[in-house]
């Protein structure tokens, strides 16, 4: 019972924060039909800034607050250079120039900040709490209740502000919105920057934990992207669940099964998933209607 | 048809030219690379240029068929004239199996999928030690036809112009026939495809199991030309670097994606004297191509080409919704309340 609960808060810590990428992926896919491979390095700059920051000298929360505005910063000069100007570019185009975007940000990350391994100090100690006979560290607290906070607060902006309903309209017919008065560019500006933000929280929380470098985002983005897709892509609810699972089955599988082929776990089971289901746990039922 | 036979006989011409230019052997080396890639995009090319469906996943067939040969000649002592081909034909078999399932997935699932399956393979090299050698990954021998052994650059450049001739000639068929029609009409509407009458799931899995053939052969040439292989053949950058040459050189050209190939292929050993900054040039060049040419290089260049020549503006572009789904969305809404 107790190893089980070791993996669950293992899976829970490492879910948390594939749920904040995943629900980051989800905001600018809604808004734009977009798959954005930079996500992943949203949350890579999060973790990175914070990390060369705090050698300089800079308390830990004011360097947070530089790493968030970075990001965000990154993520309007991406909206505004690189992604508004490509009115004409299909999906598929589009994924290209974030693909490109993406080893633009890690070129410049690992020439300013070094090509090694970062290390982000736990927020209150690395001492080990104790629950049931099982250890868990202060920081993966930090991680799920950050997560939960966000997500709740991003569930209010959506359902309860205007700007928030605003946004969830266009992403369900642009035109329409338009046409409401809906200043759909300025949505998108604010789709990256919400994505942004969440990315770069998403990567402070987990840096003291997994450590940081320059081209973690990788890997954090493409899980992301899976725990999104494992939800349902376009679901805000299933990306959040889908990230949670997809970070406790490969802590379940990587504890009961083999470590070696933990990464493998997510592929395959992603695969399983979109042949039976292929709308994800918690997508709509995509029907082509002409 | 001579149009054609033009075309093909243009390639073969420049392909035979090639060397007479080439001034060192590390630059031979890169063009025989880009021939080698060429083999695999041009395949990826009907499945994402013709029939419209994304993968990402294409290394895996690559890697799979480098694997598979390589092992074939160094634990079993097959000749290399014999692991090929039966490479090829292992992983073409492969990808019809894996085919039947997943291509009834649409849009970013089967994307997502293909993907899966790339990284899949890669984890399962660098694990099987026994038989992969691990992340150190295998040594191979050369290819070669009784004693005459492509050994040298300027017989390896042969074989591969060769092979590269014969793809193109392939593709072109495809393109021109009915199939070929069918597939272009499949990836503008599929609904409208299906109401003319097209099987358009039996022709999306045909177009996956040839396109996966020609990655095929691109690997297990490559891994008799390189006499090194390892498990990046599959990696997650790997697969989205042959999916880029396919949409930066332009989805339906076969030109494009020999483009494409030699484009992504030469740049990172072009910008290999920028040290530090090559990721910060390539990720700038790779965003301006598509911010510029949207459609890929050789058709949005040919289209701009046209609008001079005919002397008006180009064609209008019907932009392509992102939004299928929202006549779904809509749906969604109305009977959510």
């Amino acid at each position: 019972m107790s190893t089980f609960l070791q993996y669950l808060f293992a899976g829970l810590t490492i879910g948390s924060i594939y749920a904040l990428s995943a629900l980051g992926f989800t905001i600018v896919y809604n808004a734009r039909g977009l798959v954005n491979f930079v996500q992943g390095d949203f949350l890579m700059l999060g973790g990175m800034v914070t990390a060369t920051l705090v050698p300089l000298g800079w308390p830990l929360p004011l360097a947070i607050g530089a790493a968030i505005a970075t990001t965000i910063a990154c993520a309007a000069l991406l909206q505004c250079c690189a992604i508004a100007p490509a009115k004409q570019a299909d999906p598929v185009s589009l994924i290209i120039i974030t693909i490109g975007a993406s080893i633009f940000i890690q070129g410049i990350a690992q020439n300013v900040m070094g090509r090694n391994q970062h290390i982000v100090p736990s927020f209150s100690g690395d001492a080990p709490l104790r629950i049931l006979h099982a250890s868990i560290l202060p920081q993966s607290l930090w991680a799920m209740g950050g997560t939960v906070v966000l997500v709740a607060g991003v569930a209010w902006f959506f359902n309860g502000s205007l700007v928030g309903k605003a946004m969830r309209a266009m992403a369900i017919n642009p035109m329409a919105a338009q046409l409401m008065g809906i200043k759909t560019k300025s949505m998108l500006l604010l789709a990256f920057c919400l994505s942004a933000f969440l990315g770069a929280v998403a990567g402070v929380l987990a840096a003291p934990i997994t450590t940081t470098v320059y081209d973690i985002g990788l890997t954090l983005g493409l899980k992301g992207f899976v725990g999104a897709t494992l939800g349902g892509l376009g679901s805000a609810f299933g990306a959040v669940a889908g990230g949670l699972l997809l970070g406790i089955m490969e802590a379940m599988i990587a504890g009961y099964v083999s470590p070696a082929y933990k990464d493998a776990v997510p592929f395959v089971l992603i695969i399983l998933i979109l042949l039976l289901i292929p709308q994800g746990l918690f997508g709509s039922r995509v029907k082509d209607r002409i | 048809m001579t149009r054609r036979l033009v075309d093909i006989a243009l390639l073969a011409g420049i392909l035979a030219v090639v060397p007479l230019f080439v001034p060192n052997s590390y630059i031979f080396d890169v063009v025989i690379r880009i021939g080698l890639t060429a083999v695999a995009v041009i395949g990826l090319n009907i499945l994402m240029g013709l029939a419209g469906q994304i993968s990402i996943g294409h290394a895996a067939f690559v890697a799979g068929a480098a694997y598979t040969s390589a092992i074939l000649t160094s634990i079993f002592d097959w000749p290399a004239l014999a692991s090929i081909p039966a490479a090829v034909v292992a992983m073409t078999a492969l990808a019809f199996l894996l085919a039947v399932p997943m291509l009834r997935l649409n849009g970013h699932a089967l994307t997502i999928a293909t993907l899966g399956l790339g990284l899949i393979l890669q984890i399962v090299l660098v694990n099987e030690v026994k038989w992969t050698g691990g992340p150190d990954g295998l040594t191979t021998t050369p290819l070669s036809f009784g004693s005459f052994a492509i050994n040298t650059d300027l017989r390896s450049y042969a074989l591969v112009s060769v092979v590269l001739v014969v793809t193109v000639v392939l593709s072109q068929n495809l393109e021109r026939s009915a199939a070929g029609r069918a597939l272009r009409a499949l990836r503008d509407s599929e609904i409208a495809a299906c109401a003319v009458g097209i099987d358009t799931y039996r022709l999306k899995v045909r177009a996956f199991v040839a396109s996966a053939a020609f990655a095929a052969l691109s690997g297990a040439l490559t891994a008799h030309y390189s006499g090194f292989i390892t498990p990046d053949m599959t990696g997650f950058l790997r697969n989205v670097e042959l999916a880029t040459m396919v949409v930066v050189g332009g989805r339906g050209s076969t030109v494009g994606a020999i483009l494409g190939a030699a484009l992504l292929t030469a740049l990172p050993q072009l910008l290999g004297g920028l040290a530090d900054y090559e990721m910060v040039v390539f990720g700038l060049i790779l965003m301006g191509t598509m911010i510029i040419l949207p459609d890929g290089i050789v058709p949005s260049l040919s289209a701009k080409w046209r609008g001079l020549t005919a002397k008006r503006g180009p064609g209008v572009k019907t932009s392509a919704a992102p939004g299928q789904e929202t006549h779904e969305s809509v749906w969604r809404l109305e009977s959510g309340k």
